[in-house]
């Protein structure tokens, strides 16, 4: 059975395909339009493999702009997703850590995928992708260049979460002759205690997963590390977690619908 | 299926609007209330009509953040919005205010707002495990008895306070009738329709007439339940509401819960049941006073502490509405609900194992989407559970 899984984040759309065992993906920028790039992930996705629609069983939408698309079975929030993703990823994982474009949440699963309880943060920007990208800027590096860049730095106090403030706090560090290392070591700091405090409050898991865009951000892992005291699990698709949860779920639903046409 | 008489509930704010001038003009005297402490009875008793100004919209909250800092909650600025922007008509039309001193905000908030209108400020104690809080209460409704007295150039008899007292019972019992009749899995009303109802107490003219329309609805509602019939499909999960206060406007947080797929059985907020669930002694060898400040003092609001009494209610409710999971709601800065948030977790994750949300918003719209994300999630979670 073949189902497709798409992640519209504010930052990338992530289309999933799964058979069986096998999997494949597309990530695409998310622009200013995220229905129409899920649409290219998904057709590109579907031209990779040389397969058409009708061959699809079941598509699950997710990610904030899973409201938006108009090619999808059915939409499941990213928290159930991510759960689900991590979980098939790293087997066995209770804690899943998403920190994605706009949102960062902390997810507490029963160790089979399933949700317990979950933290999101609040409207703003904090301990965010985003937050990372308004502070790279801030710096002149790249966002991907961040954890390269700060390796081994000792971290320097940043003491705002509000992007605004933190982003002059960055500024006037500058300026003061900080070394820019130090700097983003202390951002990246800041982004893990903001969420690991979110994590404090629904305990500690023995398996921790790190999943979302800013996984792949080896200085916040490592400050996440030392932030809940445990090993944090990354795995190289860490990213595709949401979609992949999509795919999985889009599968169970497919199973249901059969069911129910065999007794029909 | 939505009762009939819920289109006439629909219609009620503008009619009662309609209805409260018409009494002006015939010289009727009308006191507006913004707290559930505000005892009823009294006004009634003096011949007033009581009316609510809880602010529950967002329109004049800009013009609130002119004058009060903007991290205050949403309720307490959009009530003073309202008041000094002209623009609620219960307000413009009270002749005098009661107020209260609940929380922080509020009650600073009433010393500016003291000089836009005629104003009691009842003194609610901080507990009501002391052995003089009863009797600080009782005292307190006395005085509000002579300002009101004095104010509206009436006197309060005895006997129109036991009236006024079996009145307001009345519509208690009719109001958590109503509510009860949500006990039917699944339930025959939805949450927005039990709050649109819920939420006319404060608003009729008549107080008889509110009665019989909710009471006629009680019997369609109770109808549609024996039919088995309901506006969600069977193994909707069942979700009880907590929290700070939610009125139209302010029911954003409800509309979510039941639009991505929740099915709110109850409200425990003081637009709810918190304040029905117990009646004023109408025993007629008491003192009437003392009978209503001793019912109005075990309304359990976060302002009291410690707040028991909230917990003993929601043990009640989780019962006997065979609920699934508890949402709490906290406007943005009501500290009270909040960190009592933190023990209302404990307590249904321990006691119950019941899954929690607590939800921290305002009331814009900005923050739909993050809701959205949030409610549906927990809704997700619950649909997993009621599967295994
Ligand atoms: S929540 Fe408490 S302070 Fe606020 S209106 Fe209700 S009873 Fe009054
Ligand atoms: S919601 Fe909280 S902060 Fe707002 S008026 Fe009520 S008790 Fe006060």
């Amino acid at each position: 059975m073949i189902t497709v899984g798409i992640d519209v984040g504010s930052m990338t759309a992530k289309a999933v395909l799964l058979n069986d065992n096998e999997w494949l993906s597309v990530i695409r920028p998310t622009g200013c339009s995220p229905r129409q790039s899920a649409r290219e992930a998904f057709d590109e996705l579907l031209q990779e493999v040389g397969i058409s629609t009708g061959e699809i069983s079941h598509i699950t939408g997710t990610g904030y702009g899973r409201i938006a698309l108009d090619f999808i079975d059915n939409a499941v929030t990213e928290i159930t997703c991510h759960a689900r993703g991590a979980h098939y990823l790293v087997e066995g994982t209770d804690l899943v850590i998403d920190i994605g474009g706009q949102d960062s949440k902390v997810i507490r699963t029963d160790g089979q995928g399933n949700v317990i309880d979950f933290a999101m943060n609040d409207k703003c920007a904090a301990g965010t992708g985003r937050f990372l990208q308004v502070m790279a800027s801030a710096l002149g590096a790249d966002v991907s260049e961040l954890a390269v860049l700060s390796r081994g730095a000792e971290p320097v106090e940043i003491s705002n979460m509000c992007t605004v403030f933190a982003e002059s706090e960055v500024v006037s560090l500058l300026a003061q002759g900080v070394a820019k290392e130090n700097i983003i070591a202390g951002i990246h700091r800041s982004v893990a205690r903001r969420v690991a405090a979110m994590a404090g409050r629904l305990g500690t898991g023995s398996k921790v997963t790190f999943t979302g865009g800013v996984a792949r951000n080896a200085g916040v892992k490592e400050f996440l590390a030392e932030e809940l005291g445990a090993e944090i699990n990354v795995v190289s698709a860490s990213q595709l977690a949401g979609a992949l949860g999509a795919a999985l779920l889009a599968r169970e639903m497919a199973k249901i619908s059969l069911r129910r046409l065999d007794y029909g | 299926m939505r009762p009939e008489t819920m289109r006439i509930v629909d219609d009620l704010r503008d009619q009662n609007i309609l209805n409260l001038e018409h009494a002006k003009r015939e010289n009727q005297k009308i006191v507006g209330m913004y707290c559930a402490y505000s005892p009823k009875e009294l006004v009634l008793a003096a011949g007033a009509l009581p009316v609510s100004l809880c602010g529950t919209r967002q329109e004049p909250i800009a013009a609130a953040e002119k004058i009060l800092p903007r991290n205050i909650c949403p309720l307490i600025k959009s009530s003073f919005g309202f008041a000094i922007t002209d623009t609620c008509p219960y307000f413009r039309m009270s002749d005098y205010v009661i107020a209260e001193t609940t929380c922080d905000g509020k009650k600073k908030m009433y010393e500016i707002l003291k000089d836009y209108k005629p104003m009691h400020v009842l003194h609610l104690p901080q507990g009501t495990n002391r052995p003089g809080a009863l009797k600080w209460w009782t005292d307190e409704l006395y005085l509000l008895k002579d300002q009101l007295e004095e104010n509206l150039g009436v006197e309060i008899s005895r006997e129109s306070l036991r009236e006024a007292v079996k009145l307001v019972n009345k519509e208690r019992l009719a109001m958590r009738k109503l509510h009860e009749l949500n006990k039917v899995d699944p339930a025959p009303l939805s949450g927005m329709d039990m709050l649109t109802s819920l939420w006319m107490k404060g608003f009729n003219v008549d107080v008889e007439e509110g009665i019989e329309l909710i009471s006629q609805l009680a019997e369609e509602v109770e109808e549609i339940a024996r039919q088995g019939a309901s506006p969600f499909a069977a193994g909707t999960p069942r979700i009880l509401l907590t929290g700070c206060p939610v009125g139209m406007g302010s029911e954003k947080v409800l509309r979510l819960l039941e639009e991505c797929g929740g099915s709110v059985v109850c409200l425990e907020n003081c637009s709810g049941f918190k304040a029905v669930d117990t009646l004023v002694d109408e025993d007629e060898a008491r003192d009437p006073i003392e009978a209503i400040a001793e019912k109005y003092l075990q309304i359990p609001c976060s302002c009291i502490s410690p707040n028991e009494g909230r917990f003993d209610l929601i043990d009640k409710m989780i019962d006997e509405y065979h609920v699934d999971g508890l949402v709490d709601l906290t406007w943005q800065a009501c500290h009270t609900y909040n960190v009592e948030g933190e023990l209302l977790n404990q307590y249904v994750k321990e006691k119950y194992d019941l899954p929690y949300l607590h939800l921290e918003t305002d009331y814009s719209t900005s923050d739909l989407q993050q809701l959205q994300t949030r409610i549906g999630a927990f809704i997700e979670l619950l649909n997993n559970r009621r599967k295994a």
